[in-house]
């Protein structure tokens, strides 16, 4: 099962979420998610190093999270993603979009 | 013919006398007060006289074929050494000696412990050298069975004559046993094993002059003689028939297992999928019914290929609506985010998101299924395909169900028509276990394997043997039950002279007179069979290595039941074979137990005697023989283990006298 754990670098919330981003897993994101903005967090980071797979519900609950931090005036970086994670956003041209950063650092650098 | 016929009728007169006796046992003389003794008795005793049948049986038909037919000239013919950690000089020798063999063919290693200095020795001798491929990566190895398996795909040849690493090859062996495949239903031909490393007491009972002998023979009578696992030319066309047949039932079996229980897995997946939203409970729901029509179409005969592949494509589908969903939410929250004044980059263009057919598809696919998020419906859609992928390669010619892979695939092999051929010529010279416990750990290896047989393919009920194949196999495996009896055998004299505790209702002359022939005829039968050879070390091992028997028995139980690992005897580490080995205490801690209660028990029952306790001289005569020829039979594994081996210049001279 997916676990998602929370930290902060500066002013932004990083979310590492370390297993399967998966139908069953998406859920968790999410509210880890809207945990973090109704708090007032509104920069946040999905370290994806951990994260051995996604799926189109994982790519889904990627996207409402980016929602949800725009809709705040904040924003959601996505950093360190592997290789499976990475074909899945280049099939879906994801990516344009949710632009993979090669680390949480180099996600966070610029805000 | 005449020889034949004495024996067909000591067998007749031995199961006259012993069912006379075992009927009278169980008719008039259980003790029944003394139960816990007497009914284990006399169920030992039944069980021996069951053995007494089946070896009847055997030895009903001996089949001596004398030389074969001539060789064709044109048979294609592999030669495949199999080795695994044995030291490459050894290897080396049996493989010179393979390039020796006449009649042409091709000579390969098939190398497990995929050692350099091996691939390194087998190219200077210019011969093949096959080690597993990396679809073995990770994937159950089998053992000897799936080195075999291995190299099956990489040779080509009609035929393959397999050799252990030990077993040095006769220079004739192809030209005296290939003339046999003549009859186009002969799947197997089996030369016996001969140890040169033995002396000749043989205290390990190594050679198994009764078993390559009159026992092969006789089961050849009823074609049913083994395959011993090397020393043996096999049909390849055999044996991949064997692999095809074989992945279409294990396919088969999977997919009807898989669907079988998918309802159960799917219902608890249902569960799951409500966390997870309307749409996958839907989709589970698709999955569930396209199980449902799959397990009727099944039933109905549809090929399992159709099946399955219906299967998948509406298990894609039903993954299809999650992914459509999915992607339908992520084109909205774009939209949305796109429309958010402050994120110019976000324009209507870019919040369309582009993905193609072959991309959802691919998302929809097994690989990438939001579905399989869901561990059960995973499985289920991994089981219910024909790819075996759980496995290395597909097909798996040599059987893979024991830790003994030769006697599962000659079984098969006969359930399939295929005829067998034992070769009764010495055309291969091996190397025994020259210690106690390596001996030990190679004879719990056969018991343990053929009780795997027994109790995941019980021969008696295989569709396509005949009735005297069927107990031809079951007659090995019943053997190997021995140990139970053995340990009766033992207790009963043990309780009458040291407690007076009566298994039979009295040991008197009537006892004797039904007893007394049986045993006799019975000997006799087996002096006549072994036709003088040695066949007194294979009665002393089959009730000595009781410990070994049971051990086998129940490890098998838990194996085959209970999926528990077989274990091993752990053996004491020989260094170098010059330094003197310690007496291995361990390894015949139960025999020397047994053989001093027996002799205790001599003493008190002859106390008894004396004092008048005991209530009849013929009784205490009766169970002093018997203790004496339990002890008797015992001694062999005293001997074993003080064995150190056969003396080198023995064995050379045995060596030049080829």
């Amino acid at each position: 099962m997916m676990q998602v754990h929370t930290s902060t670098i500066g002013d932004a919330t990083v979310l590492r979420c370390d297993g399967r981003l998966t139908m069953v897993a998406a859920p968790t994101l999410r509210s880890a998610i809207d945990e973090a903005v109704s708090g007032g967090q509104v920069r946040l980071v999905v370290d994806l190093a951990g994260t051995s797979f996604v799926d189109s519900s994982g790519l889904g609950a990627l996207v409402a999270g980016l929602k949800r931090a725009r809709q705040a005036g904040g924003d959601l970086r996505i950093a360190s993603a592997q290789e499976q994670v990475r074909m899945v956003l280049n099939l879906t041209n994801l990516d344009r979009i949710l632009e993979p950063f090669d680390s949480v650092g180099d996600a966070v650098h610029g805000w | 013919m005449s020889k034949q016929l004495g024996i067909r009728a000591l067998v007749v007169l031995t199961l006259l006398l012993g069912t006379a006796y075992v009927g009278w046992r169980w008719l008039f003389s259980v003790n029944w007060p003394n139960w816990w003794i007497a009914l284990p008795l006399v169920v030992a005793e039944t069980y021996a006289l069951v053995d007494a049948y089946l070896f009847g049986l055997t030895v009903w038909r001996i089949r001596e074929r004398g030389p074969a037919p001539e060789v064709l000239g044109t048979e294609t013919v592999d030669v495949l050494i199999t080795t695994y950690d044995e030291p490459v000089e050894l290897v080396v020798e049996t493989a010179r000696a393979a390039r020796r063999i006449r009649f042409p063919h091709e000579t390969w290693i098939l190398d497990d412990g995929d050692r350099a200095e091996m691939r390194t020795a087998a190219a200077e001798l210019g011969i093949g050298y096959i080690t597993r491929t990396q679809d073995w990566h990770d994937r159950p190895r089998h053992a000897k069975a799936g080195n075999l398996n291995n190299a099956l795909f990489a040779t080509h040849g009609e035929f393959m004559l397999i050799l252990d690493a030990d077993q040095v090859p006769d220079p004739a062996i192809l030209d005296r046993t290939l003339g046999w495949f003549q009859d186009d239903e002969v799947a197997l031909v089996q030369t016996p094993q001969w140890f040169t490393n033995v002396t000749d007491d043989d205290p390990l009972g190594s050679q198994a002059p009764l078993f390559y002998g009159p026992i092969q023979q006789g089961k050849d009578g009823w074609n049913a003689a083994f395959f011993c696992g090397s020393n043996a030319v096999l049909r390849r066309e055999a044996l991949m028939q064997l692999g095809i047949v074989g992945y279409v039932r294990e396919v088969e079996a999977a997919v009807a297992d898989a669907l079988r229980t998918s309802s159960r897995l799917l219902a608890r997946a249902e569960e799951h999928a409500a966390a997870s939203g309307p749409t996958a409970v839907t989709a589970i729901h698709e999955v569930t019914a396209a199980a449902t029509a799959a397990r009727s179409d099944l039933a109905a005969g549809t090929p399992v290929s159709q099946v399955t592949y219906a299967f998948q494509q509406r298990v894609d589908a039903s993954a299809r609506l999650i992914v459509d969903e999915d992607l339908a939410a992520i084109r909205a929250d774009l939209r949305e985010i796109g429309a958010l004044d402050d994120v110019p980059q976000f324009d209507e263009q870019l919040g369309e998101l582009v993905v193609d057919d072959a991309a959802l598809d691919q998302l929809a696919a097994r690989e990438m299924s939001p579905l399989a998020a869901i561990e059960s419906v995973r499985q289920l859609v991994q089981a219910v395909d024909v790819d075996r992928s759980h496995e290395a390669q597909p097909m798996m010619p040599m059987a893979t169900l024991s830790v003994t892979e030769d006697m599962a695939t000659c079984m098969r092999l006969h359930a399939m028509g295929w005829r067998s051929v034992y070769h009764h010529e010495v055309l291969a010279h091996g190397l025994a276990p020259d210690d106690l416990g390596t001996m030990l750990k190679q004879r719990l290896r056969w018991a343990q394997g053929t009780l795997q047989v027994m109790l995941k393919e019980n021969p008696l009920v295989q569709k396509g043997l005949s009735i005297p194949q069927r107990l031809m196999y079951f007659s090995t495996m019943w053997s190997y039950l021995s140990g139970f009896a053995a340990l009766v055998f033992l207790a009963a004299p043990f309780v009458y002279l040291v407690f007076g505790v009566l298994p039979v209702k009295a040991y008197g002359l009537t006892f004797l007179a039904f007893f007394l022939p049986y045993i006799v005829v019975n000997q006799l039968l087996f002096l006549v069979v072994g036709r003088g050879k040695k066949t007194w070390r294979g009665h002393q091992y089959s009730f000595a290595l009781f410990p070994l028997w049971i051990r086998a028995c129940w490890t098998a139980a838990a194996n085959v039941w209970f999926r528990r690992p077989l274990g091993f005897v752990v053996t004491p580490k020989t260094t170098a074979t010059d330094e003197p080995r310690p007496f291995p205490w361990r390894l015949v801690a139960p025999q020397l137990v047994a053989a001093l209660l027996l002799l205790l028990a001599v003493a008190i029952g002859a106390v008894r005697v004396w004092t008048g306790a005991a209530d009849s001289i013929i009784g205490t005569g009766v169970n002093v023989g018997w203790v004496a020829y339990d002890l008797l039979v015992l001694s062999v594994i005293w001997k074993a283990a003080l064995y150190r081996g056969a003396p080198r210049q023995t064995i050379s001279e045995k060596e030049h006298s080829l």
